[in-house]
């Protein structure tokens, strides 16, 4: 066991994979001599050279679509989007190639190309650089969609990602880039399965699901509610796509109570997904309707406001005294 | 380099565009620039000092075969219209008047390249032995590909618009990195076996395709690696009804200079022509020399698809005058003359037309509708459980219209028709 940052550790499981597997590589804009604007890609450059550790020109279709180009000779390319906001130029190349290829091909190709996207607020930022777009990537068909929440499963996840032979797209919660965790780089544990949620608190009042940066909000939430007498299970769903609905449904059904939050905009969001999808498994078992806590529907706000439009802990707890109500 | 001017119809002749054209000439020279052509529209070979040499290695044989290629896709294409007409087909996409540019170039190509069509290169299909049959899957609707790229190194039709262009530079990267690769193990001297040809990747592309982003990032990459890739734009003047005069102000081939590399106009009417400009550029390529980008100059004589109508947006007298260079007759004039071939030989190129035609129609009516669990199974490589779930769903939906023995007996004492799907359907 050794504690690290999240951004550390992905920079582990990125030197791990690179050392392992020679058709690996890394590509996407300032990621060589800088190690990336988030650092994530420190000093890969100088220890796997300019081969292995790309650095590309500023152009988004163009490091995913040539990503596919290696992946059908037979690389594995880790690209990374320098911000959430700027993977639109890119999504063109996401959604109708690297997404449908395998699909196109009747079976005969596959793409395994990982996408790594910084994603979510609270850094202070500027437009552009603090947006949660995964609910757009998850509607589409042949991606797969992950999203850490520690060090530890930070690890793994990059590696994961990168041995699957789907594409994968991994959120990465750059205001968590420096929570520090418990990682073993030796035995995944329970991070063995990157699709699978994780029970992190146990509980029987109420769930509340979360992933990516609002997973300490929900714990921390959990541990006020607690206070206040209740208790409060907390789920980190670490996979968007697929959802482990039966991790879900199994502490609906034995909770009763079910919180949604994200920071993504409620509408048309993840949470949605899940509300319906909970309704339809554990109608019965429900005492209160599934509620989402998520971001309004607006563009991201100027920095200056970012803290009321960002779900936190009193919007959890507003929630669930909504749910604990009926 | 030689060349032969052609007129261009880049630019209209009315007051706009003629000022557009001055201001292009004047800061680019001509609009008609030059252009390589080696066989002009009457049958006579010219000469050019870089790619006569490239010509010269052509013998009888291979233009009698770049004839009879050129002559079998445009019966292919007529039938594939026909077919469509008979509501056989969705769509077609009919590439008459592009055969030389298609045929020229996919003959240059070996084996080890690798090919991204867009969507009309039917007649680089052939070169590359796929069976003409599997193209028509994707406009029959039996499937979104049709065959396996890995069986010819030609990969499937894109159908967005230049998406393949950046796929074609990552994969020439590939192709870099593995002759690296390759090269280090030779020199520790561990490589018992000959060494793999050097490949290439060539990446079809119209005119219109030509201002979307990604041709540009393409460029951008190829040159920043130097990646082996050869770009074809076949420039046949009109995306769907808008004419290429609106795609550039200046020869498409031009813009090779703004990224670095070489490019060249090519008479795409002229398969001597691409031909050799294609060999060379794919040399340059698979010697490490960088990317290169051809604009074959030609016209598509038909519509942009079977669903367009030419008649709304061009005139007939444009069609007319490119009939006048069309690609079959002028080769078969320079066969002729040179005694290459005979009737005997255009007879039996006719008979081939035809019997491939029969080929295509039968296979047609043959192919069989796929299974939707041949989707669920393919949307992802690895388990997915959505997809499992939604496949098990649709299983028992189905399995609630089977017809059962019970559903088709009159018989006294038959259990209710309704109590049989009671539970399965839903």
């Amino acid at each position: 066991m050794t504690t690290m940052t999240i951004a550390k550790a992905i920079n582990e499981g990125l030197r791990a994979t690179l050392d392992n597997n020679p058709r690996t590589l890394l590509m996407g804009e300032d990621i060589g001599a800088l190690g990336g604007v988030y650092r994530v890609t420190d000093g890969l450059l100088a220890e796997f050279g300019a081969d292995r550790v790309v650095d590309t020109p500023l152009a988004e279709s163009g490091i995913i679509g040539t990503a596919i180009g290696l992946a059908l000779r037979g690389y594995l390319p880790v690209c990374e989007i320098q911000f959430d906001g700027f993977v639109f130029p890119g999504f063109n190349q996401i959604t109708t190639q690297l997404a449908k290829m395998h699909a196109r091909s009747n079976g005969n190709l596959t793409v395994p190309v990982v996408v790594r996207i910084p994603y979510g607020g609270g850094i202070g930022s500027i437009e552009h650089h603090s947006e949660s777009p995964e609910a757009l990537f998850a509607h589409t068909a042949g991606l797969r969609i992950i999203t850490p929440s520690n060090a530890h499963d930070a690890y793994w996840m990059i590696r994961q990602a990168v041995e699957c032979q789907d594409p994968v797209i991994v959120f990465e919660p750059k205001r968590r880039y420096w929570l520090k965790g418990e990682v073993d780089t030796q035995n995944p544990g329970a991070s063995a399965d990157p699709f699978k949620a994780h029970v992190l608190r146990e509980g029987t009042d109420a769930t509340v699901v979360a992933y990516g940066p609002l997973v300490p909000v929900a714990l921390a939430a959990a541990d006020a509610a607690a206070e206040d007498g209740h208790s409060i299970e907390v789920i980190d769903l670490r996979s968007i796509s697929p959802i482990d609905f039966d991790t879900v449904t199994a502490s609906a059904k034995k909770t009763g109570r079910l919180v949604v939050a994200h920071e993504a905009p409620t509408f048309g969001g993840i949470g949605g997904e899940i509300a319906a999808r909970i309704s339809e498994r554990a109608f019965l078992s429900l005492e209160a309707p599934v509620i989402r806590v998520g971001g309004f529907h607006m563009p991201y706000p100027v920095a200056k406001v970012e803290e009321d439009y960002l779900p936190d802990i009193d919007r959890i707890l507003e929630a669930l005294d909504r749910a604990l109500a009926y | 380099m030689g060349a032969t001017h052609l007129p261009s119809t880049e630019f209209d002749e009315t007051a706009a565009d003629d000022q557009l054209e001055a201001e292009a000439e004047a800061q680019l020279g001509s609009p008609a620039e030059p252009m390589v052509q080696l066989l002009a529209p009457d049958g006579t070979l010219g000469t050019d000092p870089v790619f006569s040499a490239y010509a010269e290695k052509l013998d009888g044989e291979k233009l009698r075969g770049f004839y009879a290629d050129m002559a079998k896709i445009r019966r292919f294409d007529v039938e594939a219209t026909a077919l469509q007409r008979q509501g056989q087909l969705a769509l077609w996409v009919p590439l008459t008047g592009q055969e030389a540019a298609q045929i020229g170039s996919g003959r240059a190509s070996q084996p080890q390249d690798y090919i991204f069509p867009t969507y009309r290169e039917h007649g680089v299909a052939l070169t590359r032995n796929v069976d003409l049959a599997e193209l028509l899957r994707q406009f029959r609707g039996v499937s979104n590909g049709g065959w396996n790229p890995k069986d010819t190194n030609f990969h499937l039709y894109t159908l967005v618009l230049a998406a393949q262009t950046p796929h074609a530079v990552g994969y020439a990267m590939g192709i870099q990195r593995d002759q690296k690769a390759a090269a280090a193990v030779a020199a520790d001297g561990a490589q018992d076996r000959p060494a793999e040809p050097k490949a290439a990747v060539m990446v079809y592309f119209g005119d219109g395709a030509s201002s979307e982003g990604d041709v540009h990032e393409s460029m951008v990459f190829a040159a920043s690696y130097n990646a082996p890739v050869v770009f074809f734009c076949q420039n046949n003047h009109w995306a769907i009804s808008v004419p290429s005069s609106v795609q550039t102000r200046i020869p498409l081939s031009n813009r090779a200079k703004g990224y670095g590399f070489p490019g060249i106009r090519v008479d795409g009417n002229d398969a001597i022509a691409v031909h050799a400009v294609t060999e060379w550029a794919l040399e340059h390529a698979r010697e490490g020399k960088g990317p290169v980008l051809i604009e074959a100059f030609t016209y598509r004589v038909g519509a942009h698809t079977t669903a367009d109508d030419p008649t709304k947006y061009r005139e007939s007298a444009e069609e007319t005058l490119w009939r006048a260079k069309d690609p079959l007759d002028r080769l078969e004039k320079y066969l002729r003359a040179q005694g290459l071939a005979d009737d005997a030989f255009f007879d039996q190129v006719k008979a081939d037309g035809d019997e491939l035609a029969a080929y295509v129609r039968k296979t047609t009516y043959d192919l069989e509708t796929p299974d939707i669990r041949t989707a669920f199974a393919n949307t992802y490589v690895e388990a997915h459980p959505l997809v499992a779930e939604e496949l098990a769903w649709f299983e028992e939906y189905s399995a609630g219209f089977a017809e059962t023995p019970e559903h088709n007996s009159a018989e006294p004492g038959s259990p209710d028709p309704d109590d049989a799907a009671t539970g399965v359907a839903r």
